[in-house]
């Protein structure tokens, strides 16, 4: 299952694994496992229901019969995506006894040495030293999965990539040197290989679960990669651009949420991050169209997934050049 | 994980402090069974905030904010709308208050039933997590992940979301919950405010250490309620008190080298923001229900013992459902979600009551709306002083206990702060060095 000559061990063999489309590249993993088609999907890209069930039963047994170990790591980042797994309140303790929660500092003091079979990450590389612990997370891993905006696009931190960072330091500490801090704020697969990317900011927990469902079956987890116009659909919503006028990210950003912003009668702000395949040109266009004037559209392109490719480009493309 | 030194001190060295939120170390020195140096060091790694809201619109920070920190994301949406309502002029309407202060409950419930059980009674009982927990308790487990259920569910049902709520904007929301959706969570809301009075006597019963602190406790006041996602006012055990505005001509912020999250001081002191200063300020204004609940737990009306700061919290828990409870009886259908708001320049300070302590954020906006300057002070921060304090005394007092039980006594001491260090910067590796 694995693909990373780099690490071995028991872990690499004990467990199932999630299998991407196809093997990811080094600092390339925006697999995304396209496995749902629009209109074939569950409900509010969310995960079928048998998933949970699927999940709470015990792992195919690994040839060790030990219940697969899990990691769960933190670099810069706002915890919301580790509290998603600790907010599946009705799920937790059938997880817990599907997978053997072995690192988990912000749930337990207990720390099972590694290597782990799963590794969940969450956060952005910001400084030196997280740029060395990753390279050590990944050789401990069997599984690697970045969970959120921060591990699959810098997180909103990664705004300092705009920026000058001696000047952002120096306005929010009386004494910068104080600080070891990179320039930027990268995703987990800038440094690493990783077999799977989860998107949003937060996570959403039926997606975490399906992924955790995927890896304890051995097979990909099932998670959309349709725009969030699809879902709106689906809800029978009203479309907030076409109807009110309302700037919306919705046809340029992943489905994961069920739609949520529109369904609060406001427009989409990418918090998933960008789908699959988008068009940001046409977006841009039509942004302008609804009367926003440059600078809001770069700002709206550049927040909690400000780094992820497509909308750093439509941003600087806007900044550069002018929407018109 | 004890080594000693060269010169014969010995140093504790715990590689992270578990069960918080965020990543830090703290360091003791003693010498001669005296402790010489206590540092809360937080090593979480800045992510300038501050800095990159410059430049950008009013109405963004209440989305931007919030992800500061998944566990309180209301507090900086609360105070951050707070601030930029100030700033236009306007005045929301009662009904929008009234629904703020609906969803800063249900992140009450979420919080303090994440930190009371899964974080802080692991300590009191023996264990290392709630998951081991479970074996041997596994009812007060299923009740704890119930509450924090309906914290999530209400913050679901008014912000859209629990974490990161996309409901939130300045001048109100976008849309109002319906009553119907809020009248569904009744029945659990009533059965969470029952098992929530119980857990008060429940963890009333834990081992206490003593130890007492003389803190200066600080908290929002509001004269009609127990402060939560405002106040009118704020008020010090010191006896000052002044509108939430002066809040940047008392707290004074400084740069440490050991902390990548700012200290700050009050009127010049060390300050207490948190559950044991908002109850010890705000007594009066808990319901009667809580209050009784409180004095049958063996509280008094002031509470300077940090780690009954668990029972605190959970009196706190129990007020929120019921506040929860009456806002949603008190509800009607057909209230406009905001207000209407427009640019000005200006500067305003916002403030709430995160569930770790009274936060505020200030700014300054020019005419066009774009943010100039931000300044934002999370409880994390403000407490460290605080918590530095506990520490050493906790030290100090248990300077005998072998280093494994001394080690933990003192992680225990942060816990009850239940510190949230993605906030303070925007944790902890414990060193005991003795010699
Ligand atoms: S992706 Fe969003 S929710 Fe997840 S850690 Fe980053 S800021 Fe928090
Ligand atoms: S910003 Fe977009 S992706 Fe994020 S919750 Fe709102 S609708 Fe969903």
């Amino acid at each position: 299952m694995t693909h990373h000559e780099h690490h071995h061990g028991p872990a690499a063999e004990s467990a199932g694994g999630i299998e991407p489309a196809s093997g990811p590249e080094p600092g390339a993993a925006r697999e995304q496992a396209g496995a749902a088609e629009p209109g074939s999907g569950p409900e509010q890209g969310a995960v079928p229901e048998p998933a949970l069930a699927e999940a709470a039963k015990p792992a195919p047994a690994p040839a060790s019969a030990a219940r697969p170990k899990l990691a769960v790591w933190k670099f810069a980042s706002c915890d919301g995506c580790q509290l998603s797994l600790l907010n599946c309140e009705d799920e937790l303790l059938s997880i817990a006894g599907a997978v053997h929660i072995a690192y988990f500092p912000e749930a337990t003091r207990a720390v099972v040495e590694g290597p782990y079979d799963l590794s969940l990450v969450e956060g952005s590389i910001t400084t030196p030293e997280d740029m060395r612990r990753i390279h050590e997370i990944r050789a401990q891993s069997g599984t690697l999965v970045t969970i959120g905006a921060c591990a699959t696009a810098g997180g909103i931190q990664a705004l300092r990539n705009w920026a000058d960072v001696d000047e952002f330091r120096s306005i929010v500490y009386a004494h910068p040197e104080y600080l070891s801090t990179l320039d930027t704020s990268t995703p987990i697969a800038s440094h690493v290989d990783v077999d799977y990317e989860l998107r949003g900011c937060p996570v959403d927990k039926r997606q975490l679960i399906e992924v955790l469902a995927a890896y304890l079956n051995g097979r990909k987890p099932r998670i959309p990669t349709y725009s969030v116009c699809v879902e709106c659909k689906r809800k029978g919503n009203i479309c907030v651009p076409v109807a009110n006028g309302t700037p919306c990210l919705g046809p340029v950003t992943q489905a994961g949420c069920g739609a949520l912003c529109p369904t609060y009668g406001r427009g989409c702000y990418g918090c998933f991050g960008p789908q699959d395949t988008t068009n940001t040109a046409s977006l841009t266009t039509q942004l302008v169209e609804l009367g926003m004037a440059d600078a809001d559209i770069v700002r709206v392109y550049r927040t909690f997934n400000a780094g992820a490719p497509e909308f750093e480009a439509a941003g600087n493309a806007v900044e550069a050049g002018g929407a018109r | 994980m004890t080594h000693t030194l060269k010169d014969g001190g010995q140093v504790l060295n715990v590689g992270m402090l578990a069960r918080v939120e965020g990543e830090g170390g703290m360091h003791i020195e003693i010498k001669d069974r005296k402790v010489v140096d206590v540092q809360l060091n937080i090593f979480e790694p800045p992510r300038f905030y501050e800095g990159f809201l410059r430049g950008r619109h009013y109405t963004e920070p209440p989305d931007i904010t919030a992800r500061i920190c998944g566990i309180c994301p209301v507090a900086y949406q609360s105070a951050s709308t707070e601030a930029m309502e100030v700033i236009c002029g306007v005045q929301t309407t009662d009904a929008i208050q009234t629904m703020r202060r609906l969803l800063y409950c249900g992140e009450w419930i979420e919080s303090h039933a994440l930190h009371i059980f899964m974080l802080h009674a692991p300590d009191f009982l023996g264990y290392d997590s709630v998951l081991e927990m479970a074996e041997t308790h596994g009812d007060v487990v299923q009740m704890a992940l119930r509450l924090k259920k309906c914290g999530n569910d209400l913050m679901d049902t008014v912000g859209g979301r629990a974490i990161h709520p996309v409901n939130v904007r300045v001048g109100g929301f976008y849309r109002m919950p319906a009553l119907a959706d809020l009248m569904a969570l009744r029945p659990e809301l009533e059965r969470g405010l029952e098992d929530a009075l119980a857990a008060v006597q429940l963890v009333s019963t834990f081992d206490f250490p003593d130890m007492e602190q003389d803190y200066t406790y600080v908290s929002l006041r509001h004269p009609d309620y127990y402060p939560l996602e405002r106040g009118a006012e704020v008020v010090a055990s010191s006896g000052v008190r002044f509108p939430v505005a002066e809040m940047p001509l008392h707290v004074e912020e400084f740069h440490v080298a050991h902390s990548n999250a700012l200290h700050a001081r009050f009127d010049g002191e060390p300050f207490f923001v948190g559950p044991l200063a908002r109850y010890t300020l705000n007594f009066d204004q808990l319901s009667p229900r809580c209050q009784e609940a409180a004095l049958s737990a063996g509280l008094t009306e002031t509470c300077r013992n940090p780690f009954k700061s668990i029972i605190v919290r959970t009196v706190e828990l129990a007020y929120a459902f019921e506040e929860a409870l009456r806002i949603i009886d008190g509800w009607t259908d057909g209230h406009a979600p905001s207000v209407p708001t427009w640019p000005r320049a200006g500067e305003g300070v916002g403030a709430s009551e995160a569930p770790r302590g009274t936060i505020w954020h200030r700014y300054r906006v020019n005419e066009a709306g774009i943010i100039e300057d931000a300044q934002i002070v999370p409880p994390t921060s403000q407490n460290q002083s605080s918590i530095e304090m506990d520490l050493r005394t906790a030290a100090e007092q248990w300077v005998d206990l072998d280093d494994h039980a001394l080690t933990h006594r003192c992680e225990a001491a942060i816990r009850n702060y239940d510190p949230c260090i993605s906030c303070a910067t925007h944790f902890l590796d414990l060193r005991v060095k003795r010699s």
